[in-house]
């Protein structure tokens, strides 16, 4: 049968990629406005691989912020990733010696791509799983590095432009609903957040929202799903 | 810059190491045998998670500003009906972003 691995995670990917080159020109706007050059967000983008903790790094790095506040302030905002990891646990153990890029590249969106299990004929689990990473981590890397060059020129034009990785998760969100049989996770995780959300605030909800929606699950599983038609 | 070269570095190399810690802990506490529990929450996470990724998207949304989120909410809305639609994912990025553009830069533009 023929491999239509990388590009089946190429198409995938297309939607990581109009998210990721806005997103990385945003961040490299702000590094390029606090004096760092084009290589400085690569490197950053290449090692640090995390959206909302880099655009906070434009703030600590313009702050001179110590390292403790720094690491306390990347365990924070990058805390929900152990999520991402548990989900992948077994997955990703057979992924041989591309494992450790694997686990290394899991962000929001490549774990978006990567947790829904089904895949078409014709396509390897752990070559989608590689190229769906690699691929998303080179759009960060170059939207980053364009954000550094191109500064303001786009100017007001591309406001509202990053509602691409919204839709994205919105779209999964529903493709999960619709092959769910239980839609208890799903509503747990919406409910849970957004009472979090009303009760912390936007900057402080997602630490209180993640040990919730986990002792709600765990709370779940005392009670089984009903079977369909009841 | 605001701060020396080292200091940067050494900065970045934090955030780095915290990220990777953070990503690969998981795996290095349950590298033998998974517990139950763990292999449960790692099949009901995923539902859970889009939820709150979602909410994370849209959670600086200022209900009470002068546009009411609704550039975002009515975008949000065009992606699920053009998704229940057509099951397309590029097309519901489309236009649902596109959407959320024009409103933001006309009709609730600031």
């Amino acid at each position: 049968m023929k491999d239509k691995t990388i590009g089946y995670a190429f198409r995938a990917s297309l939607p990581v990629m109009a998210g990721y080159l806005v997103l990385g020109m945003g961040f490299g706007v702000l590094l390029h406005d606090q004096g760092y050059s084009w290589w400085w967000a690569a490197v950053m983008s290449l090692l640090i691989y995390a959206g909302s903790l880099q655009y906070l790094a434009v703030d600590l790095m313009a702050a001179g912020a110590g390292i403790i506040t720094t690491a306390l302030m990347s365990l924070v905002v990058n805390f929900r990733h152990l999520f991402y990891g548990i989900t992948m646990l077994e997955r990703y153990k057979k992924a041989g010696r591309v494992r450790p890029y694997l686990i290394f590249a899991l962000t929001d969106e490549t774990f978006s791509l990567v947790c829904q299990g089904d895949l078409p004929d014709g396509v390897r689990e752990k070559g989608y799983y590689f190229w769906v990473s690699l691929f998303n981590h080179c759009y960060w890397i170059v939207g980053s590095v364009l954000g550094t060059f191109v500064g303001n020129i786009l100017g007001e034009h591309t406001q509202g432009i990053d509602f691409s990785m919204t839709a994205l998760f919105v779209i999964i969100f529903i493709q999960q609903w619709e092959t769910a049989k239980d839609h208890r996770p799903a509503l747990i995780g919406l409910g849970v957040s957004l009472a979090s959300l009303l009760i912390f605030g936007p900057d402080s909800f997602l630490i209180p929202g993640m040990v919730g929606i986990t002792l709600a699950l765990l709370a779940m599983r005392k009670f089984p799903a009903r079977k369909e038609g009841e | 810059m605001p701060i020396s070269p080292i200091q940067s570095w050494s900065l970045i190399l934090t955030m780095a190491l915290v990220t990777a810690g953070i990503r690969f802990f998981p795996f290095w506490v349950f590298r033998k045998n998974t517990p139950k529990l763990v292999l449960y929450l790692g099949t009901v996470l995923p539902g859970a998670v889009m939820a709150m990724l979602v909410v994370y998207c849209l959670k600086d949304l200022d209900l009470l500003g002068s546009n009411h989120g609704l550039p975002q909410i009515i975008s949000v809305g065009v992606v699920a009906v053009l998704h229940k639609w057509k099951h397309n994912t590029l097309l519901s990025i489309l236009g649902g972003t596109l959407c959320n553009m024009i409103l933001l830069q006309t009709i609730f533009a600031v």
